[in-house]
């Protein structure tokens, strides 16, 4: 869409900020000069739209006017250096930032076209549509069965007892869990290996059939073996939900995501097709951190 | 020498040897180059010589003070051909033989009277000389033992701390002392107790009376001493009181660390806390003068009939007491739980009341119960509100508006007044006590625990 | 899903919707009704107790011309003997038969007498005992009138009839006469903080017991605080791990939970029954309160020795201190904020507590305020529990005007802890 020219300069001293902390300082202002996105972050298939969204923690701007389209069936991955605002960013799509304190969120979401953020808006059926896995695997302290029939039992969405039991064993095959654990549904959920409590959680979002699934890092506990199955069932999810992904591991967005939008001190500042990002990046910054200058 | 004059001597006696023990160690460390070469500071000898001179004396000074009366009435009773069998008896004569020697001539003197009384004057002396001689010398002799040991080599500072610290170690141990004191009182009492009443009667009889055992003549002087009416008293005060406290508190703990905003929490959290603070004596009188009244009138009024000193009265302060307990507690192990669960059951839509209700309260549940447990062994420990508001009456009964007795206001009612330690009433208080202590301590116990193994699990 | 679709599972969801959030708006109603509990019962506890005792810090008095007549009082000196046999009561009544000089019956003459406590005599004496000129001199005296016609007085400021009780028509005849000429008047009840119990409400005050608390407090003071810390300082910076301090601890614990009469128990048959030591007395009660609130301020010490970060153990020890110099020199000082808070509010627990007291002793009737730690004395709680007990209607308010006094010192030393900690508490 659009192409920004910038000078040379910049860039270099963003690179050498470790070593200068004048340059530090530049790299700074360099940021504040992005006014932008660049790359494609709209979609003419979009099902979670947003227009200049802006966060903000009591005084202080988390989210700068970032606008960005997720599409069907995509997997959208965001990437960039801590504290760039991507879990925030993600929080606000079903509006997990509700349960901060002093968190105002600004700007035009909407998933379907129906706004996220309007005066009406019930977070209850959002949070079902748009569901969520985190950082750290959280299973309740319940049996496993019962971790994945929590979402279908709150929302009442299985009227007989076969129903959820068919619930049940549906998403956990989905989260390709269901061979592991099948002999031991009444075993406490946080007895399974941290990996296999990822899934856990992944199977409790998706039995309440989402359509939208965001990941928060949901690697950054788990070893590498453990790592590729959950990049694997991100892949396979693909095929009946959208999904966007924060990751640290620039590898991992390169494995597992159609787009990448690459996100820096609050601001969005590059979205392209995956193997763009990856292998001829449009922004200096984008640049600077795939090659590993900073992050 | 009377004892607080001695106390005063060896106090100065103290000082100097701290004195001389310092202006020592400078003295000897001249010789050798100044005080650089004492192994330590010249304080340090001051207090090794103060120590040598002060800490036996004291503690010979403390043994001898809590023993003499005991023996010096072994020894004037073992002179008594003919004394009386009873313990009363026998604490009757010899308050006549104090009176005696103290000058007093109550009643008629015999010449046997006369004759114990001289010679408990006469103890009493030779134990003051006796006291005074032994204690002086004591402590003047080590202290110059510790003085002519003084050296630049001694290790004073070495010593004086090993002493502190056994000291400290001492004081650390009181907790031990009290436990053992404890069950010594309330096990010896509570064993005389049991040779005069059964164990079964005690424990499973439906009847108490203690108060017909008042004197040994009367007809049916063995009294009732069946405890049950007790415990049933006791349980439903509680139970009566943990319906109070336990939604309450829990509710409020709930509101106010997942609803509530800052300045809510800021103004609720102290208010609540206020009750915890307030003398259980003054939630006696206002369950006795305001409460008890105020549910008298209204069960009239509905047509029922109430007792003046209600079971409810009693309860229902005593659950206004345990709130703040319940609250506090709860609101520690509600924090407790991390934020990762609420958020994992918010991310699928609960509702804030479902995320605490199936998630938050089932994980914090070990440590609630803790907290519970901790609550029922106040509840059942206390004893100002029973004993202002719930009545004398040993009622079997399950009517929350009759009066109801619990083993707290038994035992209060038992050992308030003069007692005689020979008779069962009173010793029945102290088996009374002893059931308190054990289901309390038991009670506690599993508390502690659980709530210990609940912190751990999240830490 | 396999034989569900979205739409279905949507469907099912907006179905419950608004049953749920009715749920929610319940709970949510119940925490705000807790809450709402909590705080009307402490304002309930406060109004109900400020209602009944406030009235009780004024007391009505009855002015009265009074001849100190040699004649009347039967003494022609003043002196200690004299002033024993002296006859005041006499000089009152006939004050008060010059002041009514048509009541002339035996029984409505005791009537009047009664308008007057008994204790204004007492007042008489002090006041000859000071000034001796004022023998055969007359003078103008305030006394305090008896319970009765104080608590009528004070109930016809709520109702115009006001409540009579044992008062008689013809008594409330005069009190509304007296009261008209300004020659009775509700004025600042001094004696209520300058006397000790007492049979008669109107001479009934709180100074014995007050000064009871004072000394038992300090006795627990001086070796609960001492002995506390130590016991923290040894478990928390010296004590090895082993089997031997882990029952100690678990000891701590239990102990800070075991009901408070037990430790009464103990003080009986440990302290009064096996060494003799005396019934009633300060020096017994604040050895049962020490081993009572041991566990509270051991407990709080070792948090605050706790929070003393261990990079200032470190620094001194690698000065070359001993361990014992680097927490006498180092780390108490750093703590002792943390510990004076603990030890006021395990003060403050001692001074509210009174059941523990009663197996002791400590619930003897005690007039005379109590000069050392050895004399019979009680404590203000237990004072309260005593008047709580007493019929006359004049003891309900006194009993209350403690509770207020008790519940002062107690905010007072409560919001000491709270200013100390903030003040005082080092962030590190």
């Amino acid at each position: 869409m659009t192409t920004m020219t910038l000078n040379a300069g910049p860039a270099v001293a963003a690179g050498d900020q470790a070593k200068n902390p004048a340059a530090e300082q530049n790299a700074v202002k360099t940021n504040a000069e992005i006014v932008k996105t660049v790359g494609q972050p709209f979609s003419d298939q979009a099902k979670l739209r947003m227009r200049n969204v802006n966060v903000f923690y009591g005084e202080t701007q988390a989210i700068h006017d970032v606008s960005l389209d997720i599409g069907r069936n995509e997997v959208v991955a965001m990437i960039g250096p801590s504290g760039c605002g991507k879990s925030t960013f993600l929080r606000c799509l079903n509006r997990m930032n509700d349960t901060i304190e002093g968190c105002r969120v600004e700007g035009e979401l909407t998933l379907d076209g129906e706004a996220i953020y309007g005066p009406k808006v019930d977070v209850v059926p959002l949070r079902a549509r748009v569901g969520m896995v985190f950082q750290k695997p959280n299973p309740f302290p319940k049996s496993i069965y019962d971790n994945v029939a929590y979402g279908p039992k709150i929302h009442g969405i299985a009227s007989r007892r076969a129903e959820l039991d068919e619930i049940v064993e549906n998403s956990l095959r989905r989260a390709g869990l269901w061979n592991e654990v099948k002999d031991r549904l009444d075993k406490p959920g946080t007895g399974l290996s941290g990996g296999q409590q990822q899934r856990l959680c992944i199977a409790r979002a998706i039995a309440v059939s989402p359509e939208v699934i965001l990941m928060d890092e949901p690697c950054s506990a788990l070893d590498p073996i453990a790592t590729a199955r959950i990049e694997e069932l991100i892949d396979e999810l693909r095929e009946n939900y959208t999904i966007a992904i924060v990751t640290h591991s620039m590898q991992q967005a390169a494995r597992v995501s159609q787009r990448t939008a690459y996100f820096h001190l609050g601001k969005l500042v590059e979205v392209n097709d995956t193997e763009t990002v990856f292998t001829n990046p449009e922004h200096e910054l984008t640049e600077a951190y795939i090659t590993g200058r900073f992050g | 020498m009377q004892t607080p004059t001695l106390f005063a001597l060896l106090l100065l006696l103290i000082l100097v040897a701290y004195g001389t023990g310092f202006s020592r160690a400078i003295a000897a460390a001249r010789s050798r180059g100044g005080i650089r070469s004492l192994a330590s500071l010249p304080s340090y000898y001051g207090v090794h010589t103060a120590l040598w001179c002060g800490l036996p004396a004291l503690i010979l000074l403390g043994t001898w003070l809590a023993f003499d009366d005991a023996i010096i009435r072994a020894l004037v009773m073992g002179g008594i051909a003919d004394k009386p069998a009873s313990i009363s008896g026998q604490n009757l004569l010899y308050a006549q033989i104090q009176n005696l020697a103290a000058g007093n001539q109550l009643g008629e003197i015999t010449p046997q009277l006369q004759a114990a009384a001289a010679h408990l004057t006469s103890l009493r002396q030779n134990g003051q000389y006796m006291q005074t001689a032994l204690i002086l010398i004591l402590s003047a002799g080590l202290g110059a033992f510790a003085l002519l040991r003084i050296t630049p080599e001694l290790r004073a500072r070495e010593k004086v701390e090993k002493v502190l610290r056994a000291v400290l170690l001492t004081c650390a141990c009181a907790a031990i002392f009290t436990t053992v004191g404890i069950l010594m009182s309330v096990l010896l009492e509570s064993i005389r107790f049991f040779h005069a009443v059964p164990v079964t009667e005690f424990l499973f009889g439906l009847h108490w009376s203690p108060q017909m055992a008042m004197r040994a003549d009367q007809v049916g002087s063995s009294g009732a001493f069946g405890a049950v009416p007790l415990f049933t008293g006791t349980l439903m005060v509680s139970a009566i009181a943990m319906f109070v406290a336990v939604p309450v508190g829990l509710m409020s703990a709930i509101y106010l660390a997942e609803y509530a905003g800052k300045k809510v929490r800021a103004v609720a959290k102290p208010m609540i806390e206020i009750l915890a603070g307030v003398p259980t004596v003054v939630y006696g009188f206002f369950a006795a003068l305001t409460v008890a009244p105020f549910i008298r009138d209204l069960a009239q009024s509905v047509g029922l009939e109430a007792s003046s000193e209600s079971a409810l009265a009693a309860g229902l302060v005593m659950g206004v007491m345990i709130i703040p307990f319940v609250s506090s507690l709860s609101d520690d192990v509600i924090n407790a739980v991390p934020q990762s669960l609420r958020d994992g059951a918010l991310g699928l839509g609960s509702t804030k009341s479902e995320t605490v209700r199936k998630v938050v309260i089932p994980a914090a549940l070990p440590g609630i119960v803790g907290g519970v447990l901790l609550a029922v062994s106040r509840a059942i420990g206390e004893t100002m509100i029973v004993v202002m508001a719930a009545g004398l009456a040993a009622n079997l009964t399950a009517n929350p508006l009759e009066s109801v007795t619990t083993v707290t206001v038994q035992i209060v009612t038992l050992l308030v007044g003069d007692q005689e330690f020979d008779s069962p009433k009173t010793l029945a208080a102290f088996a009374l006590g002893l059931m308190l202590f054990i289901s309390t301590l038991i009670l506690n116990f599993i508390a502690l625990h659980v709530v210990k193994k609940y912190r751990e699990q999240y830490d | 899903m396999t034989d569900m679709t979205q739409t279905q599972v949507r469907e099912r969801i907006e179905a419950r919707l608004a049953s749920r959030h009715r749920k929610e708006k319940i709970f949510r109603g119940f925490g705000i009704a807790s809450i709402a509990f909590g705080v009307l019962a402490v304002l309930v506890l406060f109004t109900d107790i400020i209602s009944k005792g406030a009235s009780a810090f004024v007391q009505s008095q009855i002015q009265l011309q009074v001849n100190y007549d040699p004649a009347e009082l039967g003494i022609d000196k003043v002196d200690g003997e004299s002033l024993a046999w002296a006859n005041f009561d006499g000089v009152i009544r006939s004050a008060l038969r010059e002041r009514f000089p048509d009541v002339t019956g035996r029984r409505d003459k005791r009537e009047l007498y009664s308008l007057v406590s008994n204790g204004a005599g007492f007042n008489l004496r002090e006041r000859l005992e000071s000034n001796p000129a004022l023998l055969g001199q007359s003078e103008i005296v305030w006394v305090n009138a008896d319970d009765d016609v104080d608590t009528y007085v004070k109930s016809l400021s709520k109702s115009a009839e006001g409540f009579l009780g044992r008062t008689s028509e013809q008594k409330a005849a005069w009190i509304r006469q007296l009261r008209e000429s300004g020659e009775l008047e509700k004025r600042f009840n001094t004696t209520f903080f300058t006397n000790g119990d007492s049979r008669e409400p109107e001479q009934a005050g709180i100074r014995a017991a007050l000064v009871g608390s004072l000394l038992t407090l300090l006795v627990t003071l001086a070796l609960s605080f001492p002995i506390g810390v130590a016991a923290a300082i040894y478990l928390e910076e010296f004590a090895p791990k082993n089997r031997w301090t882990d029952l100690i601890e678990v000891n701590i614990n239990n102990l800070a939970a075991v009901p408070s009469i037990v430790f009464g128990l103990l003080g009986l048959a440990i302290f009064i029954n096996f060494f003799e030591m005396p019934r009633s007395a300060p020096l017994v009660g604040g050895l049962v309160l020490t081993l009572m609130t041991l566990p509270t301020i051991i407990i709080s010490s070792r948090a605050s020795l706790k929070s003393v970060p261990p990079s200032i153990r470190e620094a001194a020890m690698g000065m070359g201190a001993s361990r014992m110099q680097v927490v006498l020199h180092h780390v108490l000082p750093l703590a002792m904020p943390g510990m004076l808070t603990g030890a006021i509010i395990g003060m403050a627990q001692a001074l509210g507590e009174t059941a523990p007291l009663l197996m002791i002793g400590m619930v003897a009737f005690i007039v005379d305020v109590p000069h050392g730690i050895t004399d019979p004395s009680t404590v203000l709680p237990v004072q309260i529990f005593l008047w709580a007990d007493s019929p006359e209607r004049a003891f309900v308010e006194r009993t209350s005007a403690a509770i207020m006094v008790l519940l002062a010192v107690l905010i007072t030393m409560n919001t000491c802890a709270v200013w100390l900690r903030k003040k005082l508490e080092r962030r590190w």
